[in-house]
């Protein structure tokens, strides 16, 4: 079970004075139940990419398969595809449009053929995955705070029951309490329910602290996919297209320059702490 | 999804034409549009059709960007030539039941077709080679005497500016909202008329509340840098005409006139009809 990316190329308004090569020669495999972190500059290609991977944009060039068959098949059913791989858009709490915060996770369940009941149950289930209050269940979507909106809008994607759950940008305008919440929600989805993730992201920071394999975009290619240590290794390329390292690996880079023999592989400061006590102690 | 609307749209390019004061192209379209449906005779027509051409060259706008504008009419166009060809009166050629072709509904259709081309690809070409920006700004100072018998032109500027300008962010959120309920399972396409209608509401509801949202923030944005409409208002690029400008205003006059002389020199000392013969 996987989603292969086959020379992947996208062009926005091709033909045109406005037109865009936003991906270039994508190649991947995303494996079952990884944990994959996408980080690039804006403008880079992240949401096209992602947009390709449950169909909702038709790439000009390449193919994409998921599970072995072809989505682009004639006759392949893409809704289906799409309850399969779910996707949260950024700000999704700008898509809600229910009377009340039950009635909108439903929507998803609702449009898989699930009857009221099993609906009504796949939203209690998600939104208590989100750790959304029970008592503001059936209060209207829009009166919510901005964290709580968004726990909604992930819910309304979890509660199809999706094996693959891309986030775009989770914790964009959160505040630090607020993104953190989201992203430990997210990686106990991940362990709990068995489910492939992907998070795109602008912090270094944040995917550190939570993906096992990490994909730079830059200029609508894949600059590095690898683990983040070894990713953060090339730090100096990466601050030559406006990206940075976690700041640790700045630390760590500096002390073993200035002759403190510690590995500079540490990507959160927990392990920073650790490699410095070890090499201290 | 939505990005097949071209008709119209601005081309970014650097021309004589862009570089003109709006002012000018405004006047210049009327002026165009006037002398579409006045002229009379292949001469007239000749000098629309190669200052038509002249002015395409200049805008370096792709011919056939221009051009593709025109499929958005095409059912227009058919459907004008179809009536003028059939319900034209004047000597018959060949009759099916109550449908007479004459000699004068063909050269009705072709002419109207004509007219309604180059009125359209003139039109797009101002519209392609203008920023919304600056067309409002050109229609307000074109318009600006107009105040004085209590027509309130700034505002109405203003409010085709911001319409304009929302135009594009719609459209961009319209597609995200799309795809994001398409995310969840959303079907716009098929199924019966209410089925589709219901299909919408997913739709509409987020869009109408972000356009609400957006509108509150644009107000709010306006008040918090005291605007108070349009009185003692400077602008940032003042339009001012240059010698360019006057040029372009010689050259229209000077083809504004040729048509007109054209025109009768083909009915009056020619003795030509409307069109050919
Ligand atoms: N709807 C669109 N029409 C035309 N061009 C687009 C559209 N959406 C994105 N692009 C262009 O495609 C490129 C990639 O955009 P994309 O949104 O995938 O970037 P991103 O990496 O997600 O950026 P961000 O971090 O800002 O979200 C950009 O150059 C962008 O201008
Ligand atoms: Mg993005």
């Amino acid at each position: 079970m996987s989603i292969i990316v086959n020379e992947l190329n996208y062009i926005y308004n091709p033909g045109t004075a406005m037109e865009v090569q936003a991906l270039r020669d994508i190649n991947l495999e995303i494996k079952d139940g990884e944990f994959i972190g996408i980080i690039g500059h804006t403008g880079s290609g992240k949401s096209t990419l992602i947009q390709h991977l449950n169909g909702l944009i038709r790439a000009t060039s390449g193919g994409i398969f998921y599970n072995g068959a072809d989505i682009y098949d004639e006759g392949y059913d893409l809704r289906t595809l799409r309850t399969k791989v779910g996707l949260v858009f950024q700000y999704p709490e700008h898509q809600l449009f229910e009377t009340t915060v039950m009635a909108d996770v439903s929507y998803g369940p609702k449009n898989q053929g699930l009857d009221e009941k099993e609906a009504t149950l796949r939203a209690v289930g998600s939104l208590n995955a989100v750790h959304f209050p029970e008592k503001h269940f059936y209060d209207s979507p829009f009166e919510l705070s901005g964290g709580q909106k968004r726990r909604v809008a992930i819910a309304g994607v979890l509660a199809m029951k999706p094996e693959v759950l891309i986030l775009d940008e989770p914790t964009a305008g959160l505040d630090p309490q607020g993104r953190d919440e989201i992203l430990e929600m997210v990686s106990n989805l991940r362990s709990t329910q068995h489910i492939t993730v992907i998070l795109v992201s602008h912090s270094m920071e944040d995917v550190a602290r939570y993906v096992d394999r990490l994909i730079v975009m830059n200029g609508g290619g894949v600059m590095y996919d690898d683990t983040p240590q070894a990713v953060f290794a090339h730090y100096k390329e990466l601050e030559e297209v406006g990206l940075m390292a976690p700041q640790v690996t700045y630390v760590m880079h500096a002390l073993a320059e200035a002759g403190i023999p510690v590995r500079t592989g540490a990507t959160t400061v927990a392990e920073a702490k650790d490699e410095i006590l070890s090499v201290l102690c | 999804m939505l990005k097949d609307v071209t008709l119209g749209q601005y081309y970014p390019a650097d021309s004589v034409i862009h570089r003109l004061d709006p002012r000018v192209k405004l006047a210049g379209t009327l002026l165009y549009l006037i002398s579409l449906f006045l002229f009379q005779g292949p001469l007239a027509l000749a000098t629309a059709t190669v200052f038509l051409i002249l002015l395409i060259t200049l805008s370096k706008v792709p011919f056939s960007y221009i051009v593709k504008g025109l499929r958005t009419i095409i059912i227009i166009l058919i459907v004008t030539a179809a009536m003028n060809l059939f319900f034209t009166t004047g000597t018959v050629i060949v009759q099916f039941g109550i449908f007479k072709l004459t000699y004068e509904g063909i050269q009705m259709a072709i002419l109207m077709m004509i007219r309604l081309v180059y009125l359209i690809l003139g039109t797009s070409l101002m519209t392609l080679t203008t920023t919304p920006n600056q067309l409002t700004d050109g229609l307000e100072k074109g318009l600006r005497w107009m105040k004085k018998i209590g027509v309130p032109v700034h505002e109405i500027a203003m409010m085709m500016s911001i319409a304009l300008r929302f135009i594009p962010i719609l459209t961009e959120e319209t597609d995200k909202i799309m795809k994001a309920q398409m995310a969840r399972g959303a079907d716009f396409q098929s199924g019966g008329l209410i089925k589709r209608a219901k299909a919408m509401i997913p739709l509409l509801v987020p869009l109408f509340v972000s356009a609400f949202r957006r509108a509150n923030d644009l107000a709010m944005a306006m008040e918090a840098r005291c605007y108070h409409g349009g009185d003692g208002r400077t602008k940032m690029k003042p339009l001012r005409y240059t010698a360019a400008d006057r040029n372009a205003y010689l050259l229209l006059f000077s083809y504004f006139v040729a048509m007109i002389a054209l025109s009768l020199l083909w009915t009056k000392v020619l003795g030509g009809g409307k069109l050919f013969f």
